[in-house]
């Protein structure tokens, strides 16, 4: 009860400052936590040239990002996936017109415990751990230890993409869901602090989050292919299998603010600024 | 004059008294509104008794028994374990511990009460997780049991000084009576001041249950949140409360899933208010 209250008075604290934004040159961008960091960085950036203008970045998540675009509370949101048929059709139900902008991709990277003796799996296999068919790690040549499977919470775009494009291989049809057991927690820094601590845990989330405390795993498209390290190279040349776009969206064509915003984070410095925050650039 | 002042005060303190009730009757009738839409895709009986918890799948699967057993499991968890130390140190402080003992209890207790829960979550999350993998030799130490002992603590402030106010106001009579008696002091708790006292302690009990079922942030800390029908205390579970607030922010306002996030909240509504009724009518029976 008290978060939907929470909910309904930052939505109207951002309506508010949207109409301040005519006359102070503010936008409100808001969305994925995987792109949080990135968007504040490109924020800071675009207003050190632009002392006049002011940029606001929240997280909260792909889903509630689109959902406040759709009730016109925010400018731009960062998705870290597509937006949906049924959001689309709510959002034109108001009259808002979602504007898809593809500006950075992001490999996701397969952790574990840097003491597991496995290190490479096949997007099959990977399939099979996270939707609870391969239940223990001696069945992939690891020790005798139950698969501690962590994934994101459902609001999540990393947990919906990588339902869709690993355990359902991009199929529309496919019904393939996480397994019940599947533990779900609230951010990508508490599935690496588990998996740091727990020999048994397998977790996902954006490159960027690896440190010395995970081990990433090399995955392959099938048994014949070659297995691919997460890097950033990788992903640029398309060779590792998990990798996403990361996108904008607006309402309409970019005008004004919000197209100088974006056009910033298209250009070169703003391809730059997506390399140093361990994002793949979508322009080079 | 003063008639006319002290009209004025009368019905503004009735007005007070009746907001109070006027919040909840909105606010029930906001979650009933709201809650109520999700049957028109999923019956009743599908939704309480349903095994999986999938709101974002197409076509979404709605059932929330998982919710409601990992629920109930914590609640009944922290309740084994808060009841017995929550009474005996309500005992104690009224009836056993010199002055100087009792106020530094009662100092401690209410330090307690006032830890932030995502406090105790946090503090839970990197002492008592790991603890309890390496303790039981679990794949997780995100658990039920993890999420009934951090709850148990916060159950205790409230047990404590709820049981230690029923305890005192026994009447000092029937106290003096058992000593002369020549019943000990022991038996004197025991035997006259317990069963005197019993309808409060009860009473005492179902608030901190009540506090336990509706605590949402420490739970989904600790937890481990996963939607599965838990067959033992030592398994990750999912509570209504953590479903409420990880998949809140997601849903899409007037979707399936908002409706039935409402629904729970309902489920939740039902379950502390009847918890909230049993414990008043057990102080009500004290008064009689």
């Amino acid at each position: 009860m008290f978060k939907r209250w929470l909910f309904v008075l930052m939505a109207v604290a951002c309506a508010t400052s949207a109409f301040a934004a005519k006359d102070k040159n503010l936008i409100q961008v808001k969305g994925s936590d995987t792109m949080v960091n990135l968007g504040q960085a490109w924020a800071e950036e675009f207003m050190k040239k632009n002392p006049t203008d002011f940029i606001a970045v929240t997280g909260g998540g792909s889903g509630t990002g689109l959902s406040s675009l759709i009730s016109g509370t925010c400018d731009i949101v960062m998705a870290s996936r597509n937006i949906k048929e049924k959001e689309i059709s709510l959002a034109n139900q108001r009259g808002i017109n979602p504007n898809e902008i593809k500006v950075a991709l992001d490999g996701l990277a397969v952790v574990v415990n840097p003491n597991n003796p496995v290190s490479k799996l096949t997007t099959d296999q990977l399939a099979g751990i996270f939707t609870g068919k391969i239940v223990n790690w001696k069945e992939l040549g690891g020790k005798d230890e139950k698969i501690v499977i962590l994934s994101r919470e459902v609001n999540s775009g990393t947990h919906v993409y990588f339902k869709e494009h690993v355990l359902r291989k991009n199929d529309p049809n496919s019904k393939e869901e996480f397994a019940p057991r599947a533990l779900l927690l609230s951010s990508s820094q508490a599935i690496a602090d588990e998996v740091a601590g727990n020999s048994a845990a397998i977790g996902y989330y954006g490159m960027g989050y690896i440190s010395a405390k995970q081990k990433p795993i090399a995955v392959a498209k099938d048994e014949k292919s070659e297995y691919v390290a997460s890097t950033i190279e990788n992903v640029i040349n398309a060779k590792y299998p998990i990798s996403r776009p990361l996108f904008l969206y607006t309402n309409g064509t970019p005008e004004g603010l919000v197209k100088k915003f974006v056009d910033f984070t298209l250009s070169k410095e703003g391809q730059d600024i997506v390399l140093a925050t361990d994002f793949v650039p979508v322009k080079r | 004059m003063r008639k006319l002042k002290e009209f004025i005060v009368e019905k503004l303190i009735l007005i007070c008294g009746l907001a109070s009730i006027f919040f909840v009757a909105l606010i029930f009738l906001f979650l009933l509104k709201e809650g109520l839409a999700v049957f028109k895709t999923v019956s009743l009986f599908k939704f309480l008794f349903g095994k999986s918890w999938y709101p974002i799948s197409e076509p979404a699967q709605l059932g929330i028994l998982p919710l409601i057993l990992g629920s109930l499991l914590i609640t009944v968890g922290a309740a084994i374990i808060s009841i017995p130390i929550g009474v005996g140190c309500a005992i104690y402080i009224a009836e056993i511990a010199p002055l100087k003992i009792k106020e530094t209890l009662k100092a401690g207790i209410e330090l307690l009460a006032a830890i932030p829960s995502v406090v105790l979550g946090f503090i839970g999350m990197v002492t008592l997780v790991p603890l309890v993998k390496n303790l039981f030799n679990l794949p997780t130490g995100l658990t039920a049991l993890s999420g009934s002992i951090m709850l148990a603590f916060m159950a205790m402030p409230t047990i404590v000084s709820i049981a230690e106010d029923a305890l005192y106001s026994v009447p000092k009579t029937y106290k003096e009576g058992a000593f002369a008696l020549g019943a000990t002091h022991w038996q004197t708790i025991w035997r006259v001041m317990l069963p005197a006292a019993s309808s409060g302690i009860l009473a005492a009990v179902m608030l901190g249950i009540g506090r336990v079922i509706g605590e949402t942030m420490a739970v989904m800390m600790i937890t481990g949140n996963a939607a599965v029908i838990p067959h033992t205390i030592l398994a990750p579970v999912r509570t209504l409360t953590a479903t409420i607030a990880a998949e809140m922010g997601e849903a899409v306002v007037g979707s399936e899933h908002y409706f039935a996030l409402f629904a729970i909240g309902i489920v939740l509504f039902v379950i502390s208010f009847a918890i909230n009724v049993t414990a008043d009518s057990f102080l009500h029976k004290r008064q009689q």
